[in-house]
């Protein structure tokens, strides 16, 4: 337990050590604040509109600003994910810095959960900078605020399958550009099979949408919490650790 | 305190330790001694438990590598041929990561710290960026991580690579210093270094160990012979060196005896055994009967450039093996 945690301190530090956190926190207050600010204006606009036709249309702040702010927060968040972890095992590697922290008496699965939870505690600083813009709807309204906690918790558990995919892509080269890339792919891919439903019923295409992280999502920001989701989110977590502590063990047989 | 038997390390395509074997004794400073892919880093490896073994085993503090590395890990400290370090950490943020890392309870981080900032000499940077140092600097800084949690074992892998040649002298004692409480094992290919440090040298080539010996030893089983210098005087009056020649000429063991020069009424002899003889307490016991004074009685070392060459050339070591055949 300690040693996980001295190895997530080490990666905060250096995650923050360099201008590329800052950069990537500024980018995305920007880029979520514009959604955020998209979003109410539809909203604003649409209540106007109907008010002006004169039959008053029951609107939620939750249905047309929180969720749709959720949803895009959520697909940003596929092209952070490989910013974050490009460099956790890729760099180590690089440096010579491995042999250090493979020669020290902590185990792989420290080493792995350490960098793991390093990454996903990035993630969750990345994301609270869109939380800032969600609290500006409870100076002025007043939404529910459990659909919104749940909307969260569920891009925490995004976040962390993808980061657990992106760390273990990361042990599998010594660049850090190819892992980003890479990462990137993975997670693109994950995004955009959930398509496939749009046009195509068979089954296949349930599995398919069944694999997209995105689709596990949608409930999420609909405020639902369901255990399915849950479990496939944690699933993929354990997979992509996993994967990554094989990977770590076949470098060495290896190399 | 570390055992290696038969220990082979394939890569891909490469065998780059084969069939090596050899101990280190608590306490020693060991010199492993090898041209450029000799396998010495892959041996070291091994040895830290961050490659496995293709075969063979090696045993570190009492401990298997294969069966029980963290029990190693507990026990080393490693120094990679590239300092591992962090360049966007400050050498003593850095310091206390390793400590934390190598289990030093946090108690007495501070102190260790402290204590092996001062002894490589990176106290007065301990605030600066560990990316902007020298590189003789992050060397010292690779070393202070090393030697942090004061493991049993030392392995060093080129310690004195990139440094002036004021801070390699200092790093050889430093590294001095280390032995008694420390063994050691350090790699290099500059030939001095063993014979200024090291006790043992083992000597590897294309993977294979090619001698393993006391630095002294070595010079003469090269020859297969020992060579002894000695100087003698009578106690009063003239001694002609014809006498002398003739006296040391008939000590058993001896094959040669060659004239050097005279100074001062010292008469100076060079004296070369046959081969695997030990002569010098022979010498010493002749020139004392014969009532004459012993100035000077030691081997003749070989330089180890000398002994790594012949060792190390193919060309030499097929001619020795067609030799003894
Ligand atoms: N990761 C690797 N993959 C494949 N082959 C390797 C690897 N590392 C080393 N080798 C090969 O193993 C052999 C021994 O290399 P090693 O690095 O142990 O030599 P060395 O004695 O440390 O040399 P140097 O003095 O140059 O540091 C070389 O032939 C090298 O090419
Ligand atoms: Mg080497």
């Amino acid at each position: 337990m300690t040693n996980i945690w001295i190895i997530c301190r080490k990666e905060l530090k250096s995650y923050f050590a360099s201008p590329i956190a800052y950069g990537l926190m500024a980018f995305f207050a920007l880029i979520s604040g514009y959604f955020f600010y998209a979003a109410t204006a539809i909203f604003v606009s649409r209540g106007m509109e109907s008010q002006m036709m004169g039959r008053p249309m029951p609107m939620d702040v939750n249905e047309w600003v929180i969720r749709p702010v959720l949803m895009n927060v959520s697909v940003i968040g596929l092209f952070l994910i490989p910013m974050i972890t490009m460099r956790l095992f890729a760099e180590e590697k690089r440096s010579g810095t491995i042999e250090l922290l493979a020669t020290s008496p902590v185990r792989d699965f420290e080493i792995i959960l350490g960098k793991w939870f390093a990454a996903l505690l990035m993630y969750i600083a990345i994301l609270a900078v869109s939380a800032l813009n969600i609290l500006i709807l409870f100076a002025y309204g007043s939404p529910d605020w459990r659909p919104l906690l749940v909307g969260y918790f569920g891009l925490i558990l995004q976040g962390g399958c993808l980061l657990a995919i992106g760390t273990f892509i990361s042990t599998t080269t010594r660049n850090q550009i190819i892992a980003g890339v890479g990462t990137f792919a993975i997670c693109l891919l994950l995004w955009v099979l959930d398509w496939v439903t749009a046009f195509e019923t068979t089954a296949t295409s349930k599995v398919l949408s069944y694999l997209s992280v995105v689709t596990h999502f949608e409930p999420f920001s609909k405020g639902v919490l369901d255990s399915k989701d849950i479990i496939f989110y944690f699933s993929v977590i354990v997979f992509g650790l996993f994967l990554t502590a094989r990977s770590m063990e076949s470098l060495r047989w290896r190399s | 305190m570390i055992r290696v038997q038969d220990l082979t390390k394939r890569y891909a395509r490469t065998v780059a330790v084969d069939n090596v074997s050899f101990e280190v004794e608590k306490g020693q400073i060991v010199g492993f001694l090898g041209p450029n892919g000799a396998g010495k880093t892959t041996t070291m490896r091994v040895l830290t438990c961050f490659l496995p073994p293709t075969g063979g085993e090696a045993e570190v503090a009492g401990f298997n590598v294969a069966q029980k590395p963290m029990e190693v890990k507990k026990r080393i400290g490693y120094l990679p041929e590239t300092p591992p370090l962090y360049p966007e950490m400050e050498v003593i943020e850095y310091l206390n990561f390793v400590g934390r890392l190598k289990g030093i309870p946090k108690a007495q981080l501070a102190e260790r710290v402290k204590e092996v900032s001062e002894r490589c000499n990176v106290a007065d940077v301990s605030t600066k960026l560990i990316g902007k140092l020298s590189k003789g600097y992050r060397q010292r800084v690779g070393l202070a991580q090393a030697i942090i949690h004061n493991p049993d074992v030392l392995i060093l892998d080129e310690p004195t690579a990139g440094l002036d040649p004021k801070q390699i002298i200092e790093t050889r004692e430093l590294i001095k210093n280390l032995a008694g409480d420390h063994t050691i094992i350090l790699s290099t290919h500059i030939l001095p270094e063993v014979e200024q440090t090291c006790e043992k040298v083992i000597i590897i080539n294309k993977g294979k160990v090619v001698a393993t010996d006391s630095v002294e030893n070595l010079t003469s089983r090269l020859r297969g012979s020992e060579s002894v210098a000695v100087e003698v005087s009578a106690k009063d009056g003239e001694l002609p060196a014809q006498n002398v020649q003739q006296r040391l000429e008939q000590v058993p063991g001896v094959s040669r005896v060659v004239y050097r020069t005279a100074r001062d009424g010292k008469l100076r002899f060079e004296v070369e055994s046959l081969q695997g003889r030990h002569i010098r307490p022979e010498i010493a016991r002749s020139v004392v009967e014969a009532g004459w004074n012993l100035h000077e009685l030691h081997p003749v070392a070989f330089s180890l450039e000398e002994i790594f060459l012949e060792l190390t050339s193919s060309d030499k070591s097929a001619q020795a093996s067609g030799a003894t055949q």
